[in-house]
């Protein structure tokens, strides 16, 4: 390890505790309720999915179309567990169905037993949808993602499930304490943890021999087999993982969201999430991070005008109705796709020599410009 | 005493096909052996039987004395495989090893056409070759509880690529080195699986005459270094008449020669199929 790699791993731990803080920040003193909070909130989820999106997609190669159906999964199993024993068996959430699991958890036993109860499921639909390749493999997890949507909904798994009715009272964001206390965790500054931890797992993980094991699949499958690497244990390996993670973060939207339906994980979120990787850049975790903050605060918050009568000051009720919004960003898609098809970051990473090299060329344009 | 790889009837058919007609051989420890024959003769088929690419319509392929592949009693193809030795291993149990155990058990191989790991630079593509001999798991690895293992690891990629020849390039796209370097590449990153036998295919392909002196002197001192024994699929005849023990030689699929350098020179079936007359004879 030289001294230039080590400084420049420090200011990356520095940058990182500074995006920390100023969260925190942000939690103390902006109201709970803000825009600036919720899409920080959503952003951090969503980036956590992307990143272990981007993990099966971008670094391992297998084009997966699943990802809403293991947030269901962890959604799901969140919620069942840390919902108090007395709202379960009192009339208020399971009001058709007598509430099978009575027993109930705390925050982080819900959330690592969310990313299992993925990874399980996961382990199980691997086994046969894994040995197809490239657009079958897509269809059979849509498939997969699907029919896991059905299940939940089902009428004869209501007991646990509470058939297509919504969950709520579990403990979420605002019901977060400190551990041992009764002091409110920041609640934006608990889904940074979280997803930051999980994202920091992903990243050690692709940077070990496992994640060059992966690489190596993505590049050559052919090659990486007569290297030693088992094609399906690997292939596996990656699935459950990222589908752990998935499973995490459907937790944290659970969370976010105070109530949780089995409606809401269509395959359009899966595509919302491979749209966020794309956009960011297939095999590139920093840009999968940028492209959901930047989604998200583009649907959430910046044109949500379209939707509401007036954007940019431009007041037109006929034309700025429901779904113009939607009309606007497949736009937006399409000229990305179109202009930008390897994303912000292509596979690189943030960097700071990288991104004083683009400061550099950037400048000298600028001044090119003005010269000429 | 058992041979170090030993072919048995080993017939690869493909509908009605048939690349590789009962073919059988075997490589002694220390040897190099070269498998030789026109364009389609089923010389780079016979590898990928061996290295579990394929799986042999009929016959055997022992390795070290150990079964690692007989032909497949239910299979499709052996229903219409009725050639010599026909239902010879009609009754034996299904072995059907995927290349990855292949070489675990410790035969790597290169390839025809170039197949490094694009994306990587030279060193990863070397790297990663090494995870195959880790004993880390997952979790040890993401935590870098077995960071001393991945140390170990990376010193043997630096000392491998050194012995190579290729540190200077060491954090270049493998891609873009030059063609001859490539090759010398994936030989690298197949001695990173610490083989015992290591299978070459057209090493030479698309070398000059200076670049394939220099490949056989290379060949031998690697048999040297590392203690193997080559088995090559080759056309350049200079090189497989300059460093091969024993050749043999295939033609549409049918083994129709074996024996030293010099005996296949004189072969009449041999000059027929494939040597040819030399013009100034």
């Amino acid at each position: 390890m030289d001294s230039a790699y080590r400084k420049r791993l420090i200011a990356i731990w520095i940058g990182i505790a500074a995006v920390y803080l100023a969260v925190l920040l942000l939690d103390m003193t902006l109201r709970p309720t803000s825009m600036l909070l919720t899409v920080l909130k959503k952003g951090a989820i969503y980036s956590l999915v992307a990143v272990s999106m981007n993990l099966l997609n971008g670094f391992t190669g297998l084009f997966s179309l699943g990802q809403a159906g293991f947030m269901l999964i962890g959604a799901y199993t969140y919620a069942i567990l840390t919902m108090p024993g007395d709202v379960k068996t009192s009339e208020s959430v399971y009001k058709y169905y007598e509430c099978f699991i009575t027993f109930d958890t705390g925050v982080f036993i819900g959330l690592v037993a969310a990313g299992l109860m993925a990874a399980l499921f996961a382990f199980l639909i691997g086994w046969p949808v894994l040995r197809l390749k490239s657009d079958y493999l897509a269809i059979a997890t849509l498939g997969f993602a699907e029919i896991i949507r059905a299940i939940f909904q089902w009428d004869v798994l209501g007991p646990v499930t509470n058939g297509a009715n919504l969950l709520r009272s579990y403990i979420d964001l605002t019901r977060v304490t400190l551990p041992f206390t009764d002091i409110p965790f920041p609640p934006t500054l608990f889904v940074f943890m979280v997803s930051g931890i999980c994202i920091l797992i992903i990243v050690l993980l692709i940077n070990s021999s496992y994640g060059r094991a992966f690489k190596a699949i993505r590049d050559d499958e052919t090659a990486a087999e007569a290297m030693g690497i088992n094609l399906f244990r690997s292939k596996e390996l990656s699935f459950v993982i990222s589908s752990f993670f998935a499973g995490i973060s459907g937790a944290l939207l659970a969370m976010f969201q105070y109530t949780v339906q089995a409606q809401q994980f269509k395959s359009m979120m899966t595509y919302e999430i491979l749209l966020i990787v794309v956009i960011g850049g297939i095999g590139s975790i920093s840009g999968s991070c940028i492209a959901s903050f930047l989604y998200i605060t583009l649907s959430e918050w910046w044109l949500r005008g379209l939707d509401m009568g007036t954007f940019l000051g431009i007041s037109a009720p006929s034309l700025f109705r429901s779904g113009f919004r939607k009309l606007v960003f497949s736009v937006i898609i399409m000229v990305i796709v179109l202009f930008f098809s390897r994303g912000i970051m292509g596979d690189k990473e943030l960097s700071i020599p990288r991104m004083r090299a683009a400061f550099a060329r950037a400048a000298k344009r600028m001044r090119k410009e003005a010269a000429g | 005493m058992n041979s170090m790889l030993e072919l048995r009837n080993v017939t690869m058919q493909f509908g009605g096909v048939v690349a590789v007609n009962d073919f059988s051989m075997h490589i002694e420890e220390g040897e190099i052996v070269a498998l030789i024959g026109p364009n389609g003769a089923g010389k780079t088929t016979a590898f990928n039987c061996i290295t579990g690419v394929y799986e042999p319509t009929n016959g055997e392929i022992l390795y070290r004395g150990r079964t690692i592949a007989v032909n497949h009693p239910r299979g499709r193809m052996k229903r219409i495989y009725g050639g010599l030795h026909g239902d010879m291993y009609a009754s034996r149990r299904v072995l059907n090893p995927t290349p990855d155990e292949i070489t675990r058990l410790g035969i790597a191989r290169t390839f025809q056409n170039i197949r490094l790991f694009r994306s990587m630079t030279v060193y990863e593509n070397v790297l990663t070759a090494m995870h195959l001999r880790a004993r880390q798991n997952a979790l040890s690895a993401v935590f870098r509880i077995s960071w001393k293992e991945e140390q170990r690891m990376r010193e043997d990629t630096e000392r491998l690529l050194k012995e190579q020849d290729l540190y200077q390039y060491r954090d270049e796209k493998a891609t873009s080195l030059p063609y001859g370097k490539q090759r010398r590449l994936e030989i690298a990153r197949a001695l990173a699986t610490e083989p015992e036998l290591l299978l070459l295919d057209e090493p030479a392909a698309g070398m000059n005459p200076q670049e394939t002196k220099e490949l056989s002197a290379f060949i031998r001192e690697i048999k040297e270094r590392y203690s193997l024994s080559v088995f090559m699929i080759e056309h350049h005849m200079d090189l497989v008449m300059d460093i091969s023990d024993r050749i043999y030689v295939l033609d549409f699929g049918s083994p129709i020669a074996e024996g030293s350098p010099a005996e296949i020179q004189r072969n009449q079936r041999v000059i027929d199929a494939y040597l040819g007359v030399s013009e100034d004879v």
